[in-house]
């Protein structure tokens, strides 16, 4: 078994239910978990695993979960939150393991839970997969009736439940505290660390948040082994991992494929490289918020050791690709376009920050920008660094645009030179604004 | 005023956390499921059930973009304008849809059978350009096939 994450999963197909999921060894983990292990052995065995955190920061998990108290003495209720909040521009990997293999989040959920012995779970979705909060419902239920939640689990001292918030939007809901935040009702403002979650999270409990993908390795350490795992990947974090790649690409699409996979050979083997027509330019590896890599970076492994040596981060290993035909201070638009919608507004140098980087942008689009205003570009990209910011919304959006201003700033100048942005007569068409003048909460009266 | 099925539905909600406020972005979602969007009035009421002030749940309701404080069509279309997609030609299809309903972003046709909204990655990046009408997801579009998507909501 080579891709333990997405074995279930059939395109365009019904997801396994209970019956089928537990015919392909589905719950096992739970069994071998409550039945044969501590919660301790099961920590120390995803300690060894080597797992790293799937949503972005790459975090050990086994070390995450190492800081929750333990024993009579820890404060209980304790939370697993799963970060099913998808939203980082580019990225698609998370939708295909909620939608495809419902109940290998839920089995993920609880052997985790156990792990820690967490006490109540909620899955963080957002509003806009209604696909897969229907069918997360329903494995929910049938899990429930046949007693893998609930009180005493398996005869066990163990008791668990699950329960779907679906949220209403806004990325920042992705970040960890701001998510609590957003858990408990209020504004999804991030929260001051430290503390950090797994000490002082949900209602001030302990709390582990945690992204689907990584969540869902779980069952498999558990059922197979730390050495199984640590050998599914070619470098030295272990696992498969789910890359994807967007953008005029022949086949654009995700795989799950050794950790450690070069980019390359997801670029060009699995997603066919360019379409006809388009050169390759560059690409962002994982999300909006990496700093872009060109074509002397693309033998590099994806994963968390390499991709840092060249400037940037795996972030959550979808890739979007930037081509010849497509304006590359357009590309930096649209991306500061969305940081500065979706910046919360609670610290200055974010709001404040990205909508001046932004209104820059778009100046520069439209033919009216200055030489001096690269120099402020550049400095947004030092005053909104990390450890400037109170999260790290902004720091993310300056990864891209910094990267844009190395490794495409005779572009940025060309626009200034011209007075004129040089593809807008090409194929997006002469019609002028890039960007769309108001922000999903705008509704303006009917006419 | 909160109908008895909006009550029963924000009670079943309300059952899964400690606290009520927890609540509070699924009951604002049952009320706008059941009434399109949320009122002063509605949103009152459920100020009252959660046992918060109208102005603190309204802090939270604002803060969310799929929360609607105003009125909307019948069917909202949400345009994806996210990296992959407009890379895509998301900005084709915003004249598209445009000049097929004679509204800018952020308006509602004159018949009330849509608002156009944009939206943040939709997480369906390799089939961009996308959009979502009300809950429904539509992949790989082009002019024609957004008309054809169309006709799909009366």
């Amino acid at each position: 078994m080579d891709r333990p994450l997405t074995r279930n999963i059939k395109p365009k197909a019904e997801p396994l239910w209970l019956v089928e999921y537990e015919k392909v060894g589905g719950y096992e983990s739970v069994r071998k978990a409550l039945q044969t292990m501590t919660p301790q052995e099961v920590q120390k065995l995803v300690t060894e695993s080597t797992l790293r955190g799937r949503g972005g920061a790459g975090f050990p998990t086994g070390k995450k979960w190492s800081f929750v108290p333990m024993g009579p003495d820890a404060p209980r209720p304790k939370y697993l939150v799963v970060n099913a909040d998808e939203m980082e521009p580019g990225t698609f990997k998370d939708r295909l393991l909620l939608e495809g293999d419902p109940h290998q989040m839920i089995e993920s959920m609880i052997v985790s839970a156990y792990a820690i012995q967490a006490d109540v779970g909620y899955i963080f979705l957002r509003m806009e997969y209604g696909v897969a909060a229907a069918r997360l419902r329903k494995a929910i239920k049938e899990a429930r009736a046949k007693g893998y939640l609930g009180r005493h689990l398996l005869g066990s001292d163990f008791s668990f439940e699950i329960y779907l918030h679906t949220s209403a939007g806004r990325y920042i809901c992705g970040e960890e505290t701001a998510l609590l935040n957003a858990l408990e009702g209020k504004r999804a403002i991030p929260r001051a660390k430290p503390p950090f979650p797994q000490v002082v999270g949900l209602w001030g409990k302990p709390t582990i948040v945690q992204n689907v993908e990584t969540l869902c390795n779980v069952p498999h350490i558990i059922t197979h082994g730390a050495e199984w795992y640590r050998r599914l990947s070619r470098g030295k974090d272990g696992g498969t991992k789910i890359y994807g790649v967007s953008g005029n690409v022949k086949r654009p699409g995700s795989w799950e494929l050794p950790m450690g996979t070069s980019i390359r050979e997801i670029l060009e083997g699995h997603a066919g490289g360019m379409r006809d027509g388009f050169a390759f330019r560059g690409l962002l590896p994982g999300g909006a918020s990496t700093a872009m890599l060109v074509e002397e970076h693309l033998d590099l492994p994806m994963d968390f050791e390499s991709i840092p040596q060249a400037g940037s981060r795996m972030g959550t290993g979808t890739m979007i690709v930037l081509d010849d035909q497509t304006c590359p201070v357009g590309f930096a638009q649209n991306l500061e376009h969305f940081f500065a919608q979706e910046s919360c507004g609670w610290c200055t140098p974010c709001w404040e920050g990205l909508s001046w980087t932004e209104r820059i942008l778009q100046s520069l689009e439209d033919g009216q920008g200055r030489m001096d205003e690269i120099d402020v570009l550049t400095m947004h990209t030092k005053l909104l660094a990390p450890g400037r910011t109170f999260c790290a919304l902004a720091p993310g959006a300056m990864d891209p645009l910094q990267s844009l201003l190395k490794y495409c700033r005779a572009d940025f100048e060309r626009h200034i030179h011209e007075k004129r942005c040089p593809w807008r007569d090409g194929r997006n068409g002469a019609d002028g604004a890039r960007t769309w003048p108001v922000s999903s909460s705008m509704i303006v009266p009917t006419r | 005023m909160l109908s008895d099925a909006e009550r029963a539905e924000i009670e079943e909600e309300l059952s899964h956390y400690p606290d009520n406020q927890a609540g509070s972005v699924e009951a604002l979602k049952v009320v706008q499921r059941h009434r399109g969007w949320v009122s002063d009035e509605s949103l009152k009421s459920v100020a009252a059930l959660l046992g918060m002030t109208s102005a603190e749940l309204d802090s939270v309701a604002t803060f969310y973009n799929l929360i609607f404080r105003k009125p909307v069509g019948r069917h909202v279309i949400f345009l994806c304008d996210s990296i992959s997609c407009w890379v895509c030609g998301c900005d084709a299809m915003r004249n598209s849809l445009q000049n097929r309903l004679g509204i800018s972003m952020g308006q509602t046709t004159l018949d009330g059978r849509f608002t156009l909204l944009p939206i943040v990655c939709l997480g369906a990046c390799d089939r961009a350009p996308t959009m979502m009408v009300n809950d429904d997801l539509h992949e790989d579009l082009t002019a024609e096939k957004i008309n054809r998507v169309l006709e799909q909501y009366p």
